[in-house]
Formats: C-alpha cells, structure tokens, sequence
C-alpha cells in the first residue's frame, strides 16, 4: 500500500502542476490554444487514473484553465470526487473548482448532499469551513432544503470561524430556500449578540441584506439595531447598521427623529470619512422621510451639506464624487440648500474627472433658476464645443435639453434663445440624439403659439442648408431634425416667407438619401406647402406660376413614388395623383387653392403621450372578439408580413412624440446610459492640451487680432444664441430702469418721505419677465385621465419570496408560532415529509405551489374510505357544522379582541374594535420610538402612526380570512352541491374539514380554554 | 452583496476572477474585457468609482477599483456596499497578500492562483464581506497552509522537490510589483 502510494507521487512527479501549466502557456505565446488543447488532453487523461493526487492536480489546473475562459464543466463528475477526497488538500481543491464552475443547472451537484453533510458536522473546522465557502458560491433549492438544519446547527458552534461563516451563508440558504427564513430567523437575530464581533458582523451584514429588499418585515429589529448602533466601535457593523436605518427610516418616520441626535453625534466625532459619508446619508434620507419641518431641521440639513462640501473640496477624487451624489440626494427635498454651493458645483465641471463631471451634471439640473439658466446653458454649450469624446458630449447634449425643458419650461423667459440653442446643437457631429432635439423643436412649436413664426424661419434655412448639417445621412442621428423641421415648416407653413424656396428645398433629389420615415414627412409636408404656396400665387392672380409649381411637383414626386419604403411610397403616389388632378384643373383656368388648403386645415393639438392608453373603450366594443372567422392555423404565413409593417411603424412614430415629459426622458436616459456604458471608450483620456491651455490663467491677457473677415463665418441665417444672451441682459436692464422710472415717478407723484426704499439690489426671480407673451399650451388629455405611471416591479425578484412576516416569532406574541410543516426538514424525516404536507397551514405566500399539488392527491386516497361512510351521514354533520361555524365565529369574536376584526364574505361584515394593545414585542417598538426625543419647541407631536401595528398584523388577518371565505363558500353553495356527482362534493367536503381542523389549531394554541371544545368536535371527523 | 471580484493586469490578462452569480465561460471573458476597456482608460488620478458597465449588474451596480503597479483589483458591488468600504476591503486584501506572500508581485498571483483564492475565501465569502481583520484572515490562512503541509508528509515529498528544482529557474522578470505605495491614498478608515 505505501509502496503504491509512493509509486503515485513519483509518477505525479512527471505530470505538469498548476505552476508547470501557467510556465507552459507563457512560453507557448503563438500557440497558446493548441498547447492548452494538448493540455486538456493531458488532465483528461489524469483525471482516468485512480490516485486522488493526480486527479486534484488536473482539477486545479481546470480551476486555472476555467479563468482563462475554457468551459470545464465536463469534468463536474470529477470535481465531485476530488471534493470527497478525506485529504484537506485535496477537498479544498475541489471545493475551488466546484464553487468556480458549478451552477444551479449543473446536474451532479445533487450527488454531493450527502458529502456536504459529513463535511459540515466533520470534526475538523477547516474541512466545515471549506465546505462552507464552497456551498455559498454553488447552493441550489434543493441543496438548501436539504441543508438548512445542517447549517443552522453551525450557527451555534463552539468556533466563531464556523459560525460567522454558518452566519453568511444562511442568506443564501433564504434566497433559495425562503421556507427557512421563519425557522431560522430568531437564531439569526440571537447572533445580532454573539461574544465574536466577526460573527456579530456577520448577522449585521445578512439582516442587512434581508432588509433591504423587505424592510417593513424588520422594523421591529430597528430598537436592538439601535443599542448596537450606539455601542459597537466596529466601523463595518456601523457603516451596515447606518445604512440599514436609511432603508427603514422610511417607514417609521418617528425612528428617524430619534436616529437624528446619535448620527450627528457620530458625524461630529468620527474620523472615519467612510463613516461620516454613510451618516449624512443617513440623516438626509431621515429629513426626505420627515414631511413638516422640525425645529433642528435645518440644522441638520446645513450640517450635511456643510459637510459634503468639505467632502467635494476635498483633493481626494473618491470623495469628491461620492459627496457630488450625496448632494444629489439633497437636491431632490431642499434644493435651496445646495444652490448655495453652485460655484463649487460649476467648478466641478471642469474637472478633468469625467464620473465627476458627470455626477456635478446631474447637479446642476436643480440649479438652474430663470435668472441664470442662460448663464449655465451658456457654459455648457462652452463645454459641447470642448468635449472630445461624443459620450460625454451626448450626456452634455441631454442635459442641456433636460434642464431647459424641466418643469414644463418653467425656466426657460426666452424661447427665441431657445430654438437658437437647439438649433446650434445641430451642429453638433455625430450625436446620436438627433431625435431628442427633433422631438424639443416640434414641442416648442406646438405649444409656445407666440415661437412659431420664428421658429419656421429657423426650421426654413436649417432646411435650405440641410446638407450642411448631414454629411453622412444614413448613419447620422442628427438628420432625425430635418424630420421636425419638415413638420414645422409644413404646418405652420402660413409663417413661411418664401415658401416657394422651401418646398424646393424639400423636393431636392438629395432627399431620397434620408431615412424612410423623414422621406415620408418630407413628403407629406411638400403637400401641405404646396397647398400654401398655390393660395399665395392664385391670390396675386398669376396662373402661371401656379401651374409652375404643380409642375415642380410632378417633376419631383416620381422619385419619391420609387422608394423602397412604403410609406414614403403610398403617400407619394397619392400626391402625385392628386396634383396631376390639380394640374388638369389648371389648366382649365378652375380656382383650386381653396380646396387644396382645406386638406390640411384646422389646427393639431399637442396630445399627452399617454392620452391614448386612457381613452375608454367605449361601452359594448369587444376588442378581443373576431370580427370575422378566426383564420385557420395554416394562414399563419401572412403574420409575416404584418408583424414586419408594425415594427416600422414604432420605429417611425418615436420622433412623433411631442410632449417628452419626465418619464420618457429618463426611459431615454436609461437607454442611453446601457448604450454609453455599452461603448468602450466610454472613459476619456486626459484633457487635450487644448483645454489646458484654455485654463491657463492669464490668457484674456493676451491680445487678440480681431480678424476682420468679409465673409462671416457661421452659417448665414442660423442664430448664434450667445447673442440672446447679451440681448436679454439689454432687455432685463432696460426694464430695470423702466421700473426705476416708474418708482421715481410714483415717488414724485406721492413724495411721501419715506426715503430709499427699494436699492437696485439683485433682482428677485418675480422680477424677470418672459420675453414673448408665452402661452404654452398644455397637453390634451381625456377626462378622468391621470398621468399616473404603473409600479412596475421585477417579479422575478427572489427577494419577493423573503417577504416573509418575522415579527410574531418571539415566544410572547405565540400567534403564530412555526407550524410543524415550516420547521426545517431534518434527514429523517425526509421521507415522512411528504405524508405531512396536507398538514401545511395557509401559509400561501410562502407554500411552495407544487405541495398543494401534493396535498389534493394524498387527500383523495386517504379519505376514499371514510368518505363513503360519510355520505350518509352528511346530512348529520351539516348540522354539526352550522354548529361548527357558530362556536367559530363566537372565538373568532373572542380572538378579534386581541388580534384583528375579521371580515366575514357573507356580507356581515363583522367590525370588532381596533386592538389597543397588540404583540409585545410591536408595542415594544411603539414604547421605543414614542420615547424619541421630542423637539423641544412647542411643535405637537404627531399621532402615533399605526405602521408598525399594519405590518405585524395584515398576514394573519389574511389567513382567518381564507378560512372564513371556504367555510363561507361551502354554505353558501351547499345547495349547489347536491347537484355535482357525489365524488366531488365528497371531496370538497373533506377539504373544509381540513380547513376547519386548522383554523382550530390556530386558534387553540392561542386560546387555551377551548381546547378541549374543539378537539371534542374534532374527534369524528379525523377518525 | 459583492457580484464578482476581479483581478487583471494593465494588458488585460485575467489573474483571479471570481463571480458570485452564474455567468457562462464566455459572458465572464466578455465581462473581464468590457471591466478592463473601462478601468484601463481611467487616470490613476480620477476617482475609483465607476457605474457598472452594461453586461455586470447595471444601474444598482457599481465598479470599485484600485490599481496597484501592474493590477487591477475590481470589485462590482450594489448599493448595500459602502463605497469607500470596498475600497479599503481591497487595501486589505492586498495588503493580506502581500503579508502572505512577502511582497506579493504579480507573478505571485500568476502562479499560485489556487492560493489567492483560498485567502480571498477568507475574506469575502458568497459575495458579502466575512473578514476585515487583516491579523485574522492571515492566522485561518497560515493554520490551512500548515494543514495542507502536514498532510503532504512523505508522500509529497518528491514532487515538492521536483518543482522546487523546476521553480529555480522560473522566469527571470523583474519582481518589480509591489504595493509600496499603497499606503497613501487610503481614505481613513479607522482600524477594526
């Protein structure tokens, strides 16, 4: 035996190790994937051998091969061997790879149960602790059903190493196993003490985890957090602990009066900046949660702040950003406070950093007042033409148009600048947000009446010079703007000065390059022009001209009728034809302009995007049911076609939406984040030496030439906005002093001796007027229509499944102690367990659905027999049941007192009083937080909330509720019964048997007196 | 919760990957390389936080990284984690390495991959943090180590042999990397 052991390792001796593969694949550079597959061939033949030495050692070089990206799962089978070698050297080996390579789809992970078992209760701590680690990366369902108890075993062993890690680890057991949360929960919370601060920290860190998705569930832990809080010096317990009250301040806002004094404390006194950062977050979602202003409020408030500009000023990059996002959290409840730090916020934004420039961007939206939006737009603009990286530049560009546009452009006094700045932006190269600017320009146009002139004399020569602005149409988002401006020029045509020029302009051959969908408008909208243009001609009564521009027309359409697209296609048809008519009637000297303009006549309203979805549909339409014959299956080939035309048509009707409000933009955002994070260059290299020298100081010094160019430089016609900018400061100034006029005259008028009353300090935001008469038009909705958004929720969360009520587990409250069906299956009764699910409660949110599958099947058999006697009998025992039911109700009444009223679905509604006193352990919680320091100013407190009552109430509630409605349910449709064969009213009957043994059990634990009652009636039913 | 920890030189070359959440082979590959395209191209003077990138989590998900010489250490992490948290937790593990491997270079973690994993098994475990103690992690390390060796006895004795003749003549680079620096940026953490 020893001599084959030696013979082993001397063969091993010869094979390559983990160090000898690595040294291989770095001398192997040009080859590298022929020498691994030689390598591979070689562990596949080691892994054929019998010495569990050389198999560990192929499986620690697939560990390292599986890093490099080689798929090793077809050595699992191996991988399981080597774990249940007794060696540790070995075992830790196969522990590795089985936690880098397995999954839940990994079909040999159900062979190592019984391995995992022997090693977690294995005397040695190491071989417990490796088997641990290794499960936490690689536990399934089942593996934690089978394991729980196993596990909560450990939480209780003598070694804190053990524990800590048993600790951990159950949180993945609850994530796969929810059913074990209720068993394991009050150990969990005894280890929220353990003696080992790293077991301690580990409780921390898995309630933390849970309660974070389910906070409601934990409130009751928040007096215990709280002691741990204001005791432990362990800065990690701390920071989680801190953390964990911002997700559960929320909820009880009396928690976060009473957290508000210690987290200052600890703000004032740590060192630990981690620490400090994670209490003003705190505090600053405790003030979002308090409503009313308490007295210390603004305190805190300025201590945060305070606070985080030490934190941004600070020369450290990490702090800088992290106290940028912090200020973002303010921003939101008390934006006053943070505009006091705009200087340092603009001064962010030229940093060479670019997360943080983009953090100070998202800052700045909240800034902006309507007396400095032009100064902040001004410099962003400066910043577009700076940024080197079109990621950047695009967030830039977003940006920009979010923050004019926030608020139903409450900020925006002068619109003119406005369609100027969107129409610089165009010229932006290769932004891929041409539809953002598009959809901005035709909301602007639409709604602000006053705009429209201005903004189709833009939209004309933006027309007109069209290919300056779309070198490479196709592929370049920004030609999605020639798509408004064709719009915008078609429907407002009528403020057209030359239309004739403009629907040249859009009748160029150039045009057919352009995307399908702006093909389409180009062509829809050259009809409406043409409308306009023939009523101005036949008005100077000059009948050539007009028979010109129908020409014009047929000339140009056919190139349009050729196009691949459809749209484009089918409208240009229908034009062409139309004008050909026209053209006839021309020439037989026939008036048309009137009857070709009211074809477009009347005027579009600007309909809010989710106007649609909230038209009722009217009474009597059935929108499922077929019209005509469904078609046969073997139709199913003409789908085709179909589905293909309506993926067009969203693609064409994106740019159509006119009102981009709050939720689509950060739909926007969002995608345009995925896509910016998508993109690999994402992150820009250091700033281009231009900027440097832009920041330079002194550079203003230099004398600069003014070059006098003959020829100005910028596109002729296209407005430059900085001009707006000086025009408004004219405008502001002279209004100014129109007003000082006027006070001066009044105070002639009156000369009262009052003296200096008004000093032309900094004007107040009353005291800018809009430029233009505005009238924004709001968006059309039907009426009964909220523009409310869905909650929409992942559901397939496994945290949903944790939302588990943990609060009436303590030994006091015994309402709903565990259930014997919820107590964590042991080895030995795995075989038992089936047999005892009929005896699960109604525990529905946490039931498995496949039991009650389980359930119904068992049943059947089981009762077969006793059914038959039954059947003569019923008749007996319906009046035993009424009987039944009334003792029911009256200790449901009993039990209303002391737990909850219970609804009852026959439509008695039975109201019991509300409880006054509930659980200990909630009236603890109530005890605890009505003990917060109150305020000490004369503010009245606010009425204890019954939050915490809810959410330690609402689950049984829901279950005696259940009861009732079956028992309910089965009276009510007694008679009915007769009527179905006699097997399922058989069956149906024993079911609420059932329901009813349980509903006493529940019960009788609680109420101890009618025990025996209950039992007494119980006793010929279960026989 | 901690996603995935990675470690991966200024080429790219993975040297520890370590993910707490199912990826195929390729997805993980695909990760490493869309991590390193954007941690690469950061200044070491710009701050060590990034919103995570595309294929990793997404907005909830944050990358926290520090570069030391030729690696880089990421972690990817949610909103439960304390930014400036993860960032000392990787102080400590390098620093845990180095203590366990003597000034630990990258060469170090590129053949000795299987023992860099059984120190970051004693740190973080299942994705959340289970030790923070540097004089700890180093004790239930070297107490496994010694395990490991006792049990080797004779029998392993010729093959250690045979690789400490093979490791005589291990590639002659420079073990240039070191965490000499490492100490100056650390944001105050106090000590556990």
């Amino acid at each position: 035996m020893a001599l084959k052991i030696v013979k082993g390792s001397i063969d091993r001796m010869f094979d390559k190790n983990l160090q000898d593969l690595v040294r291989g694949i770095r001398n192997h550079k040009e080859d590298e994937a022929k020498y691994i597959s030689t390598c591979i061939d070689e562990i596949k033949q080691e892994l054929k051998q019998d010495n569990i030495a050389v198999k560990a050692n192929a499986v620690c070089k697939l560990t390292y091969l599986q890093m490099l990206g080689y798929d090793v799962s077809w050595a699992a089978f191996n991988i399981v061997e080597v774990m249940s070698s007794s060696k540790f050297t070995y075992k830790r080996i196969g522990y590795l790879a089985a936690s880098q390579c397995f999954h839940e789809s990994t079909d040999v992970i159900m062979l190592t149960t019984n391995q995992i078992r022997k090693d977690l209760s294995s005397p040695n701590q190491y071989d417990t602790g490796v088997a641990l680690t290794g499960l936490s990366c690689f536990v399934t369902p089942d593996l934690a059903r089978d394991l729980a108890n196993d596990i909560m075993t450990l939480m209780s062993h003598t070694k804190p190493y053990i524990r800590k890690k048993a600790v951990l680890i159950m949180y993945k057991v609850f994530l796969k196993y929810p059913e074990s949360l209720r068993p394991a929960f009050p150990r969990l919370k005894e280890k929220l003490e353990d003696p080992d601060p790293g077991v301690q920290s580990a409780a921390v860190n898995v309630i933390c985890e849970l309660a974070r998705r389910n906070p409601k569930n934990y409130l009751s832990l928040a007096p215990l957090f709280f002691k741990l809080m204001t005791s432990s010096t362990n800065n990690w317990v701390l920071i989680k602990i801190i953390k964990l009250f911002g997700a559960l301040t929320p909820l009880e806002p009396r928690l976060g009066k009473k957290l508000i004094e210690p987290l200052t404390n600890l703000i004032h006194s740590t060192s630990a900046m981690s620490l400090l950062y994670e209490c003003v977050n705190t505090v600053i979602a405790v003030l979002i949660s308090l409503s009313s202003g308490m007295p210390n409020h603004s305190a805190s408030i300025q201590l945060c702040v305070q606070k985080l500009r030490i934190l941004i000023e600070d020369s450290d990059q990490n702090l800088k950003y992290l106290g940028l996002l912090a200020m973002s959290k303010i921003l939101k409840t008390h934006p006053k406070s943070v505009q006091s730090h705009k200087d340092l916020i603009l001064q962010c934004l030229d940093d060479k950093d670019e997360s943080i420039r983009l953090r100070a961007l998202d800052l700045l939206y909240g800034m902006v007042s309507k007396k400095n939006l032009m100064e902040i737009v001004k410099k962003l603009m400066l910043h577009v033409d700076k940024a080197e990286g079109t990621t950047y530049r695009d967030e830039l560009l977003t940006k920009i148009i979010d923050i004019c546009s926030q608020s139903n452009y409450q900020y925006i006094t002068n619109f003119e600048w406005y369609i100027s700045i969107l129409v610089e932006l165009t010229r932006l190269e290769g932004t891929r947000h041409g539809h953002l600017i598009a959809s901005q320009m035709l909301d602007v146009a639409i709604r602000v009446k006053a705009i429209r002139a201005f903004a189709v004399a833009q939209m004309a020569t933006l027309l007109d010079n069209a290919h300056l602005l779309t070198g490479n149409m196709q592929r370049n988002g920004i030609c999605e703007v020639s798509y408004a401006a064709a719009w915008i020029c078609g429907e407002f045509s009528e403020h057209l000065e030359n239309p004739m020029q403009t629907l040249e302009a859009m009748l160029r051959p150039k045009v057919a390059t352009l995307p399908g969908h702006i093909q389409a408008v180009y062509v829809q909208n050259a009809a409406k022009l043409f409308a306009t243009v023939l009523k101005s001609q036949e008005g100077n009564t000059d009948s050539t001209a007009a028979q010109e521009t129908s020409q014009l027309m047929i000339e140009r359409l056919p190139l349009f009728v050729q196009s691949a697209n459809l749209e484009v296609q089918e409208r240009a048809s229908c034009i062409l034809q139309l004008v050909k008519y026209i053209q006839k009637l021309q020439q037989k000297d026939v008036e048309v302009a009137e009857e070709v303009s009211a074809l477009f006549a009347g005027e579009l309203n600007p309909v809010a995007p989710k106007a649609q979805k909230k038209v009722p549909v009217p009474e009597g339409l059935d929108l499922d049911a077929w019209i005509n014959e469904p078609p046969s299956e073997s139709e199913s080939e003409d789908e085709q076609p179909k589905a293909i035309f309506t993926k067009e048509e969203t693609k064409h009707s994106r740019p159509r939406h006119i009102e981009v409000d709050e939720k689509e933009l950060a739909r926007r955002r969002e995608a345009r984040k995925q896509e910016q994070a998508n993109n690999p260059f994402y992150i820009k290299a250091s700033p281009s030496s231009q900027k440097v020298y832009q920041d330079t100081p002194g550079v203003e010094h230099i004398p600069v030439v003014q070059i006098d160019l003959s020829v100005p430089l910028k596109v002729p016609g296209l407005p430059m906005s900085d001009q707006y900018v000086k025009l408004e400061e004219e405008r502001r100034q002279k209004e100014r002093a129109e007003k000082k006029k006027k006070e001066k005259k009044k105070r002639k008028e009156k000369r009262s001796g009052r003296g200096k009353k008004h000093d032309s300090g900094p004007e107040s935001e009353e005291d800018i007027t809009p430029a233009h008469m505005v009238d924004i038009v709001t968006e059309e909705m039907p009426e009964n229509a909220l523009p409310s958004d869905d909650d929409d929720k992942d559901p397939n969360d496994p945290h949903k499944a944790l939302d588990i009520d943990l609060d009436n587990l303590g030994e006091m409250a015994g309402r709903r102690p565990l259930a014997d069906s919820e107590k964590l299956p042991v080895r030995s009764h795995r075989a038992v367990e089936a047999a005892k699910s009929p005896g699960e409660d109604g525990d529905a949110e946490t039931v498995a659905t496949q039991q009650p599958k389980k359930k119904s099947g068992k049943d059947k058999r089981d009762d077969k027999k006793k059914d038959k006697d039954k059947e003569r009998k019923k008749s007996k025992d319906e009046k035993k049941k009424k009987k039944h039911k009334h003792e029911e109700k009256e200790e449901d009444l009993l039990r209303g007192e002391v737990h909850e009223p219970v609804v009852q679905s026959e439509g008695i509604s039975q109201v019991a009083e509300l409880p006054t006193s509930t659980s200990a352990e909630v009236s603890d919680l109530d005890f605890w937080l009505s003990n917060a320091p109150v305020p000490s100013n004369t503010q009245v407190e606010s009425p204890p909330l019954p939050l915490p009552l809810i959410s330690s109430v609402n689950t049984p509630l829901i279950h005696s509720m259940n009861y009732w409605s079956v028992i309910c349910c089965f009276f009510s449709r007694n008679l009915s019964l007769y009527c179905l064969p006699m097997w399922i009213s058989d069956l149906f009957f024993c079911l609420v048997l059932i329901f009813l043994t349980l509903v006493f059990f529940d019960t009788a634990s609680s109420l101890k007196g009618h025990i025996t009652l209950s039992s007494s009636i119980l006793q010929p039913s279960s026989v | 919760m901690i996603k995935a920890i990675l470690i991966f030189n200024n080429h790219g070359k993975p040297r520890l990957i370590r993910f707490y959440q199912y990826f195929t082979e390729d997805m993980q590959q695909q990760i490493i390389r869309e991590t390193f395209h954007l941690v690469s191209k950061r200044d070491d003077n710009v701050c060590n936080f990034l919103e995570g990138g595309s294929l990793i989590g997404g907005s909830d998900y944050k990358l926290i990284y520090r570069h030391y010489a030729t690696l880089y250490f990421v972690f990817c992490v949610d909103s439960s984690e304390s930014e400036l948290g993860i960032l000392d937790l990787i102080q400590v593990f390098v620093e845990t390495l180095d203590k366990c491997f003597e000034n630990v270079c990258e060469l170090d973690l590129i053949f000795h991959m299987d023992k860099v994993h059984y120190i970051l098994q004693e740190v973080v475990m299942g994705g959340m943090v289970l030790e923070t103690n540097m004089n700890e992690i180093v004790a239930q390390v070297e107490v496994q180590n010694r395990m490991e060796k006792s049990e080797g006895g004779l029998s392993a004795a010729p093959a250690r042999a045979v690789s400490a003749v093979k490791n005589m003549n291990l590639p002659e680079i420079p073990r240039n990397i070191n965490i000499g620096d490492i100490n100056i940026k650390v944001p105050s953490l106090s000590p556990f």
